[in-house]
């Protein structure tokens, strides 16, 4: 089992590098950020070159690369022009956990942004994370043990329809349902906007009722397309052999669908969760712009649009990180649950 | 009482059966028993009917044209959607939107299928070490979210391609970008598909008697093996187109899909949050002609992948 | 003394989408305590959908007992509801399938899934029922069945298995022990050990069986009753001394024609039974086996025979005699056809 486990780790590692190879070329291959720096005044030549050197823009994109890797701290650079490199640099590198400093916020280390902003989408998705579990698998069990009958029809159509809608349109929707229409109706309705109301300040029940709308339009989705998964593999579990040897053994029905079926279906939900991750992330960069939550999606997007090179590829360096790692724990997890893999 | 001794009689000759069914008369029959699927290819049709004969009622010039004292007008019978905030019709927009995201559903696809289907079947049937280049590759690709690539790559090819002419109507090149980018980004899923095909495909007899004639690496890639893994690459192309309106939906309700004033159903939506309260209809009805696209594509996704299973057609 | 079991026309079928499948078509037997019977028949013949109609096993739907009785001490399981019946599986009628791999739970270990019945049945603590589990599975000769108990059937061997669902089976002491088909998936060698430790068991508990097989050999050494079943329908019915010397129907006539012997030379052919059995969707109407039989006149085309004494407790369902080949002209009762449909 430990083996396995530094087997998948040993895995993963070249392939952060190869994810982070991939997004540093994009994102050095596709404009030119010096452009975005001189601000309203037209940059002259000396100070372009000024600027490129310090940022390493002028050494060959490898050296870029590695520069943004491992840091420059242990080399000396050019900084004066004269083909001299002189003054040590100031950079330790991806690896050591340095992300360079935003160009946009000029000078603000990309890790400090970053963090400031992380607490808040998590906020977000983990809570999100465990209704969707909580709710998948509870409508897909009823439904698999209501095979055919009018509510798994309904429920089959809803999901349908629930995962064909962009999250987008989840969210108008519900706005317009809960805030918009509650409020006309006068009934108590919902927050659309940030994470608190500024007036009354960010105590705890003023962030739990701005999570409501966002938490979920991101989870209705994810609900619906993993209620049909848990349903199929239900039903499967159903009509196999064991599950009728543990009928036959005359066991009572709610004995047989929670510790005989349920196990077994509950199994692959696990990889799935996993797998959701990305998915969780990327609803979160539609769902903050939506709800103006002062999450990292938001940050993303304010500054994809701004060419903010390092902001940028800190978020995206991270959030591959995060999805290696959650499939990393996600099969680890599933051979610890699934004895016949534990046990071999 | 017995009677004498009777001869035994000869077996009844076997009643005739009906021909067996072609494998694509059978897929096709299974699929008709999928009420939700067929019901699915009409409301595509319809769509479809909707965005080309659309058209032919409204001149694009017309989905263009801004009429400032005429914005944000609710549904009337002058503007049965009702006009968006600088004047526009919305039901010729959307007829529009219609045909552009439509449009980027289908080639985004083409490009998705052409790229996963060559590095799958690459990988798969070569093996070895292009296996494991191409495969961590794809792996590393997988593993960041589809819309953070888009987003990256939306926002620095912008610009960066001219409209084209094509067909007599007018391109922004954001379209382009936007085709590609999103197949660029969804290719993953389908080459381990086609991989896996691939791999357990080439150990087959056919491929061996294929070798001993002689054939060309490449003709068996493409004319033995690659006709036998339709299947998964159909589903697969039918529920991406689904996925690729989406797609597009996301980065343009962004801001950085396709760029105003063509229209699609995504940018329709752009900025309409703003509008929640006062005027619904700029959101609506976009929003609608995308779930019931997307719906009835999976819809029609799912009855392929049930009427195509290969587990029940062997039998 | 009343017999233990007793099955009366027993009837079953399917609602598929391709038709109605006649399962099962009007059998009846009786089962005395401590009498070993034997189910003889090909694959789809209805033996297994028999016993599983009398265990209350059939999915219903598409399944539907549409006619007869079960009395099993007098009582008709059949109008049980299921909760009564859950009192009956396993602690009063116990059954082993056919497959010890798919037919134990992969993700629970072997004790639990003996130890559970236990505690349900038998009111067992779980120490309790883990201290009798244990010894349970030493009794069908696991060795070290202590450290057994906490593996999962994966690290068991086939054969090992199936003694543990022998064990599982027997934990509560039932009245009746099904067995269908328990040695088709295993090789001969451990097939008659699995054999030697059932009639083992059966001397030692005086247990009443039921043991479903294709294979005429294992029967022989096994059972003192015997059914052969054909197409859902009894063919014949005797005590296996009987069948076996004289056998009267020209299915059981073929079967025992087609077991190998060692003692014959091995130049000769295999005798095989032409043809395949008959769709069970569309039965012709006369005997079901007329299509195959070497003694088939016009009369087995077109009316079923029902079974008829042939000789002290021996009954075969056949027009003709197959000794002298005469056939039987004496006409037939009310109901000739193959369903025989007495409806509840």
């Amino acid at each position: 089992m430990t083996r396995y486990i530094i087997r998948r780790i040993l895995q993963a590692i070249p392939l952060l590098f190869i994810i982070s190879l991939i997004l540093f070329l994009l994102m050095r291959s596709t404009g030119d950020p010096l452009a975005m720096m001189g601000g309203r005044r037209a940059t002259r030549p000396e100070d372009r070159e000024r600027l490129a050197r310090q940022l390493g823009l002028d050494k060959p994109l490898y050296v870029q690369y590695l520069y943004w890797l491992i840091g420059n701290d242990w080399t000396k650079i050019d900084m004066d022009g004269d083909g001299v490199a002189e003054t040590p640099g100031d950079r330790r590198g991806v690896v050591r956990g340095e992300f360079g400093t935003s160009m946009v916020s000029r000078g603000r280390p990309v890790l400090e942004m970053i963090w400031e902003r992380l607490p808040n989408t998590l906020i977000l998705m983990i809570p999100a994370e465990v209704i969707i579990i909580l709710f998948s698998l509870a409508i897909g069990v009823y439904s698999a043990l209501r095979q055919y009958s009018f509510v798994d029809h309904l429920v089959t159509a809803l999901s349908f329809v629930g995962y064909s809608m962009p999250i987008f349109f989840i969210a108008l929707v519900s706005m317009y349902i809960f805030a918009v229409n509650f409020k006309r109706w006068g009934l108590p309705y919902l927050p659309t906007v940030g994470m608190f109301d500024p007036q009354v300040g960010k105590t705890t029940g003023q962030v739990l009722l701005h999570m409501v709308l966002p938490i979920l339009s991101m989870s209705v989705i994810s609900i619906a397309g993993y209620s049909r998964y848990v349903r199929s593999q239900m039903l499967e579990v159903i009509g196999e052999d064991y599950i009728r040897t543990a009928r036959a053994k005359g066991l009572p029905r709610r004995m047989v669908i929670t510790g005989h079926a349920l196990k077994n279906a509950a199994l692959p939900l696990v990889t799935i969760v996993g797998l959701d991750i990305p998915l969780l992330l990327g609803g979160a960069v539609v769902t903050e712009s939506i709800f103006a939550w002062p999450g990292m999606g938001r940050l993303f997007i304010d500054h994809v649009s701004r060419a903010d090179t390092p902001v940028v590829m800190g978020i995206l360096m991270l959030i591959s990180v995060a999805v290696v790692v959650s499939q990393l724990v996600t099969d680890i997890v599933y051979a610890w649950l699934d004895p016949r893999i534990r046990y071999t | 009482m017995e009677t004498a001794i009777e001869s035994p009689i000869a077996a009844v000759p076997e009643e005739l059966e009906a021909p067996p069914l072609t494998p694509r008369e059978l897929v096709w029959r299974r699929f008709r028993r999928h009420k939700m699927a067929v019901a699915g290819v009409f409301m595509l049709i319809l769509l479809l009917l909707y965005s080309v004969a659309g058209a032919f009622v409204f001149p694009e010039s017309y989905a263009n044209l801004t009429e400032t004292g005429a914005r944000l007008q609710p549904p009337s019978a002058a503007h049965p959607f009702g006009t968006d905030t600088v004047g526009r019709d919305i039901l010729a927009r959307t007829i529009y939107g219609g045909q552009i995201s439509l449009l980027i559903g289908l080639f985004a696809v083409v490009v998705e299928v052409i790229v996963g289907v060559l590095i799958g079947a690459i990988a798969g049937y070569y093996g070895g070490w292009i296996d494991s280049v191409l495969m961590r590759f794809t792996e590393a690709m997988f593993n960041v979210p589809q819309i953070f690539l888009l987003l990256v790559m939306a926002r620095f090819f912008a610009g960066k391609i001219p409209t084209v002419q094509f067909l007599g109507r007018t391109f922004s090149g954001s379209v382009i970008v936007i085709i590609l980018i999103i197949g660029m980004t969804s290719w993953m899923y389908l080459a381990r598909i086609v991989r896996a095909n691939f791999l357990s495909l080439k150990e087959r007899e056919f491929v061996l008697a294929a070798h001993t004639t002689g054939t060309t690496n490449l003709a068996i890639i493409f004319q033995h093996i690659l006709p036998n893994s339709m299947a998964p690459i159909i589903v697969a192309a039918t529920l991406g187109v689904a996925s690729a309106i989406l797609s597009e939906a996301y980065i343009s309700f962004l801001g950085l899909g396709v760029q105003p004033p063509t229209a699609t159903w995504g940018n329709m939506l752009d900025g309409a949050y703003n509008y929640i309260e006062s005027a619904p209809w700029l959101w609506a009805f976009p929003g609608m002609l995308i779930v019931l696209t997307v719906l009835s594509i999976n819809f029609v996704g799912d009855g392929l992948r049930d009427a195509l299973d290969p587990r029940t057609l062997a039998q | 003394m009343a017999p233990l079991l007793e099955v009366q026309d027993l009837t079953t079928r399917f609602d598929t989408l391709e038709g109605v499948v006649h399962a099962v078509n009007g059998i009846s037997y009786t089962l005395e305590e401590g009498e070993t019977l034997g189910i003889v028949g090909e694959s789809g013949c209805g033996k297994s959908v028999s016993v599983l109609s009398i265990m209350g096993l059939i999915p219903q739907p598409p399944g539907k007992i549409v006619a007869g009785r079960v009395l099993y001490r007098g009582q008709d399981l059949l109008q049980r509801d299921e909760e009564q019946m859950e009192h009956i599986r396993g602690r009063e009628i116990a059954m082993v399938f056919q497959d010890p791999m798919t037919s134990l739970n992969p993700v629970l270990t072997v004790g639990r899934q003996i130890s559970e019945a236990l505690v349900v049945h038998l009111g067992m603590t779980e120490a309790e029922a883990r201290h009798r589990a244990i010894e349970l599975l030493a009794m069908v000769g696991i060795p070290q069945a202590d450290e057994r108990y906490a593996d999962y059937p994966h690290q068991f061997s086939g054969g090992m298995r199936q003694r543990a669902m022998i064990a599982m089976a027997l934990s509560c002491n039932p009245s009746i022990l099904i067995a269908d088909e328990p040695t088709t998936a295993l090789d001969v060698t451990i097939q008659a050990q699995i054999v030697d430790l059932v009639k083992t068991l059966r001397e030692r508990l005086g247990m009443t069986v039921i043991w479903i097989t294709h294979d005429l050999g294992v029967i022989a050494g096994l059972a003192e009753k015997v059914i052969v079943m054909y197409a859902g329908f009894i063919v014949e019915r005797g005590n296996v001394d009987d069948i076996y010397a004289d056998p009267r129907h020209p299915y059981t006539l073929a079967l025992l024609k087609s077991l190998p012997r060692v003692d014959r030379s091995s130049k000769e052919r295999l005798a095989t039974i032409q043809g395949l059995p008959p769709d069970l969707l569309g039965l012709p109407p006369g005997c079901p086996f007329a299509a195959r039989c070497d003694y088939a006149v016009e009369r087995c085309r077109q009316e079923n025979p029902r079974l008829e004494f042939v000789a002290s407790g021996h009954e075969a369902a056949c027009w003709v005699d197959v000794a002298t080949r005469r056939s039987d002209s004496r006409p037939a009762d009310a109901v000739s056809s193959k369903s025989t449909g007495r409806e509840r």
